[in-house]
């Protein structure tokens, strides 16, 4: 039982990170409405984010800017000192495409709306197959 | 549909609960993720690029190939964005709204291409129009040249303190979101204009590609920043810093321009006359 | 990092995603996904991750709230789910 428990406690980021996902993936899947299925897109996305960046964490370790001192020679850099800033740098291209992908998606969103006059999903596809 | 969807993400994620058995302790230093390349890139940036700040050394020079792909995409979904909604002005009478000034009335004309642009007692007003707060138009006008200012601060100072191209050019956009929306669109538009815009897009990603092709010249590889030593005349070190600088200044114009052209063309679903 | 301030903004972090996920006005929904990038933010300068999380305030808690505005603007602001 002890062993459950702190299996939980050390692994219950991972458990939240999954509880956000599975939000955005059900607001993608089970809503109607186009702009909360981009939402849930970009829930989804922000998850997988901080899924990355928590496991470049570090027990100890400060944030990866080197300290170097005015005028002070520089020193040995200890890896162990400092988080892991590789999933930062992946994470960084993430989040600016999907910023970029959140415009195209809205555009998309405007243009379906010109046509159709609504942005729920039964009533356009009712529009298409009836006509 | 509703409990299908259930059905299926509550599987899912079961499946993802039962996979972290196998994933390390949360804090870990010895996990795969933090040993094989990055204790490298930790120790050696400062030796090597004269940089501290590590995510954006890794960022613009270790992995720079990646970082002007990223580029790439942003202004393809600037490009993108443009196609799907700009609506080049359309061919019949199209219909605006004046407001006399003195006296508040409004008027609608019918048929308004031929009204000049200027007027003196008229001014042209949006569909839903509220009178402009002139505290929010005055604080805006204040705030925006030093949201500008902090914005260049960010993209210089990114070797030194969290920053970068991709935040500095997403403030600068903020910043001319914020005229628009606080001001008129078409303020806007008449200070940074539609052709301006999309030259600005194109140029951020030239500068990065440009200064690759820039280090292809002079005899080493593409992005190898080093062989910039002798035409800034200092050493290869200080030279890889320099690059870096120049592709984040690349990069902060790209992020800029592809921003504001995307909240132009979807706030004004293309037309590029009333927004928000 | 402080494990208590890391679990409030978690569960915060969840319960703005549901709130924008439920909620039946779009504009509503666009504030709360505003709110949820800017806790996102916040959990991030928690573990360490000040570039992520610099980009992800000027990314997601600005324009990106502002884009969804003015998409909800264009179209429409009631919806039935």
């Amino acid at each position: 039982m002890s062993q459950v428990i702190s299996e939980v406690l050390a692994k219950y980021n991972y458990w939240i990170y999954i509880t956000l996902m599975m939000i955005g993936l059900y607001a993608m899947i089970t809503k109607n409405n186009l702009v909360k299925k981009i939402v849930g897109m970009n829930i989804f996305q922000t998850a997988i984010i901080l899924y990355y960046v928590s496991i470049g964490s570090k027990k100890g370790g400060t944030i990866p800017i080197i300290e170097h001192g005015h005028g002070a020679g520089t020193h040995a850099a200890r890896a162990a000192e400092y988080i892991n800033p590789l999933p930062h740098v992946l994470m960084l291209t993430a989040i600016v495409v999907s910023v970029a992908t959140l415009g195209v998606a809205l555009a998309l969103a405007i243009k379906i709306y010109n046509r159709y006059q609504t942005l729920e999903e039964d009533e356009i596809l009712s529009q298409i197959r009836g006509k | 549909m509703k409990k299908i969807g259930l059905l299926i993400v509550i599987l899912t994620g079961v499946f993802l609960i039962y996979a972290t058995a196998d994933f390390p302790r949360w804090g870990d230093p010895a996990s795969p993720a933090s040993t094989h390349v990055s204790p490298r890139y930790i120790e050696k940036s400062m030796e090597e690029t004269e940089v501290p700040n590590v995510v954006t050394s890794v960022l613009a020079d270790y992995r720079g190939y990646d970082t002007m792909f990223e580029t790439t995409v942003i202004f393809a979904a600037g490009v993108a964005c443009f196609i799907l909604l700009r609506i080049p002005g359309s061919g019949g009478p199209e219909e605006r709204l004046y407001r006399h000034v003195p006296t508040g009335i409004t008027i609608r004309v019918k048929d308004a291409r031929n009204v000049p642009s200027r007027l003196a007692q008229f001014e042209r007003i949006d569909t839903l129009w509220v009178p402009h707060d002139l505290i929010i138009k005055t604080a805006c006008r204040i705030l925006i040249p030093f949201i500008q200012l902090f914005a260049l601060y960010v993209i210089a100072h990114g070797h030194h303190s969290p920053g970068g191209g991709f935040q500095g050019g997403v403030i600068l956009g903020a910043s001319i979101i914020v005229m628009a929306m606080s001001h008129d669109l078409r303020a806007s538009i008449e200070r940074m204009g539609e052709k301006v815009n999309a030259l600005l897009c194109a140029a951020g990603v030239f500068i990065y590609a440009g200064t690759g092709a820039l280090c292809l010249s002079m005899g080493r590889n593409f992005l190898d920043y080093a062989a910039l030593a002798p035409l800034l005349h200092c050493d290869p070190v200080m030279a890889r810093s320099y690059g870096i600088f120049m592709v984040e200044i690349g990069v902060g114009i790209a992020v800029m321009a592809t921003m504001i052209r995307i909240y132009d063309n979807v706030s004004s679903a293309g037309k590029y006359d009333e927004g928000l | 990092m402080i494990w208590q301030l890391d679990l409030a903004v978690l569960a915060l972090v969840v319960v703005a995603a549901v709130g924008a996920v439920t909620i039946r006005d779009l504009l509503g929904c666009a504030i709360l996904f505003g709110a949820y990038s800017f806790l996102m933010c916040a959990l991030w300068s928690i573990m360490g991750a000040v570039d992520v999380a610099f980009t992800e305030a000027s990314v997601g808690a600005g324009v990106s709230t502002v884009f969804f505005v003015a998409a909800v603007f264009r179209t429409t602001r009631r919806t039935k789910d």
